[in-house]
């Protein structure tokens, strides 16, 4: 009886109806997946991928910020450090200026008071000279008198003869002066 | 195959029975259960069998595990979303992009398709109450095998051109003309017939022939226990055996469901590259 039944079905061959039904179903199956399913994992894979490359260039753009304040902050530093040594240069400079400016002056200076030094001390030995003058011609005539016994009282004969001996003392002093000048102008400049 | 499987079933009545009461081995019936409903629509008899009833849940399920894995979809995957993705990433990645090459990804969606279908229908054969895969009627893999036949026989005219398509598969390039007279046939018959019918019969007979093992050695079991005397001892042996093909049949689930997407794979990566 079973082998009657087996021969009544042959297996390879299908019935229609079961071919349509094997079908639809799986068109149904397609559809879903085609339009539902796949489209959701695909959209899932690139926002992943997204995820990952994002956070990638994220960490790059970082980077190279950093690197670049770091140039940045370098190229600072060095621009501070030519002017400050640009400004030490120019203080140094200035320093040397006012120092040699100093100097001319302090020498002006010095000049003018050994100028001034000369000229007073000319002056004075002009006063005592001329005080000098005075005293020993009275000097020399009250010397004399006493000496001669006689009054020299005329006065044109006694002057005449005063002037002409201080004429040979002055003659004598402006030799001496000569050299004696030159050796104290000498003396007050060490 | 007819002939074989009565044969099969004949010789194991032939041993199984002493007489009219000895054991009943399974035989083609199996695959032809009482229609639950039947109808004529357009002159076509559907048939509403228990194994159609089998063909919807797998289908249905598998429609619901993929939309629960897709229906809140984020960057960190849940633990479904990441089961689904790993399925659809062995055939994006492994088949659409690895075997078909670079032009493979559209047909990605369609090779996850028929994986996941074939996939659930086959589970079906180790599945409690339901125990017997869609996939051993032979309609269901011919149908599955004539619409890759139509997909890749139209995506490779669609690629290279009617022309181009037809004279490389009959005459494949670097073939000495003396030979042709052999290849040329043989070619043909090669991508016209015997893919798709080997896709299909591929398929069904692993799943009917595991049907087949399961039935005999579960329905061995209950027998030996049921025949009264000491042969009960011996269903320890047909239990374990029963144990054993299960295990067999989930591998033989998968690897056919593996085996008919990559064949598609490559036929449609023949398909969309010229032959050199």
């Amino acid at each position: 009886m079973n082998i009657l039944a087996a021969e009544s079905h042959n297996p390879l061959i299908p019935p229609v109806g079961e071919i349509v039904v094997g079908t639809i179903t799986f068109a149904i199956l397609c559809f879903v997946m085609i339009k539902y399913v796949v489209p959701r994992f695909e959209q899932v894979f690139v926002a992943r991928r997204e995820a990952i490359e994002g956070g990638i260039e994220r960490a790059e753009a970082m980077q190279a910020e950093a690197k670049a304040a770091l140039e940045q902050y370098r190229a600072q530093l060095a621009e501070a450090r030519s002017e400050a040594a640009q400004i030490r240069d120019q203080a140094r400079a200035e320093g040397q200026q006012i120092l040699e400016e100093l100097r001319t002056q302090a020498q002006e200076e010095q000049k003018r008071i050994v100028a001034r030094g000369e000229e007073q001390l000319a002056t004075a030995r002009q006063q005592v000279v001329n005080e000098l003058r005075g005293q020993i011609g009275t000097l020399a005539v009250q010397l004399a008198g006493q000496v001669v016994g006689e009054s020299l009282a005329e006065d044109a004969r006694r002057s005449g003869t005063v002037d002409r001996f201080l004429s040979e003392l002055d003659g004598m002093a402006a030799a001496g002066d000569g050299a004696g000048g030159a050796t104290r102008v000498g003396g007050s400049n060490r | 195959m007819t002939s074989s499987a009565s044969a099969l079933a004949s010789v194991l009545a032939a041993e199984g029975s002493g007489g009219d009461d000895g054991f009943q081995a399974p035989t083609v019936e199996e695959f032809y259960p009482e229609p639950i409903a039947e109808f004529d629509l357009f002159g076509v008899a559907f048939e509403i069998t228990r194994i159609t009833l089998i063909m919807w849940l797998a289908t249905a399920v598998m429609i619901g595990l993929m939309v629960a894995a897709v229906r809140k979809p984020s960057i960190v995957p849940g633990k479904m979303q990441f089961i689904g993705e790993s399925g659809y990433s062995l055939i994006r990645d492994g088949m659409a992009r690895d075997v078909i090459g670079p032009k493979g990804l559209p047909f990605a969606p369609f090779l996850a398709s028929l994986f996941f279908f074939i996939l659930a229908n086959n589970a079906m054969s180790i599945v409690p109450l339901a125990q017997i895969s869609p996939m051993s009627k032979f309609a269901f893999p011919l149908v599955l095998a004539v619409i890759v036949w139509v997909i890749y026989n139209w995506v490779g005219i669609r690629e290279q051109g009617a022309g181009r398509y037809f004279k490389d598969a009959a005459i494949p390039p670097g073939v000495p003309i003396g030979a042709l007279i052999l290849v040329t046939p043989i070619e043909l018959l090669q991508v016209f017939v015997i893919r798709p019918f080997t896709l299909a019969v591929r398929l069904f007979a692993n799943m009917f022939a595991g049907h087949m093992l399961l039935a005999v050695f579960s329905l061995g079991t209950v027998y030996l226990l049921q025949v009264g005397n000491f042969s009960a001892i011996f269903s320890v042996g047909a239990f374990a055996m029963a144990l054993a093909m299960t295990f067999f049949e989930l591998l033989v689930i998968v690897l056919q469901a593996y085996v008919f997407t990559v064949l598609t794979a490559t036929y449609l990566n023949g398909a969309v590259e010229p032959a050199h």
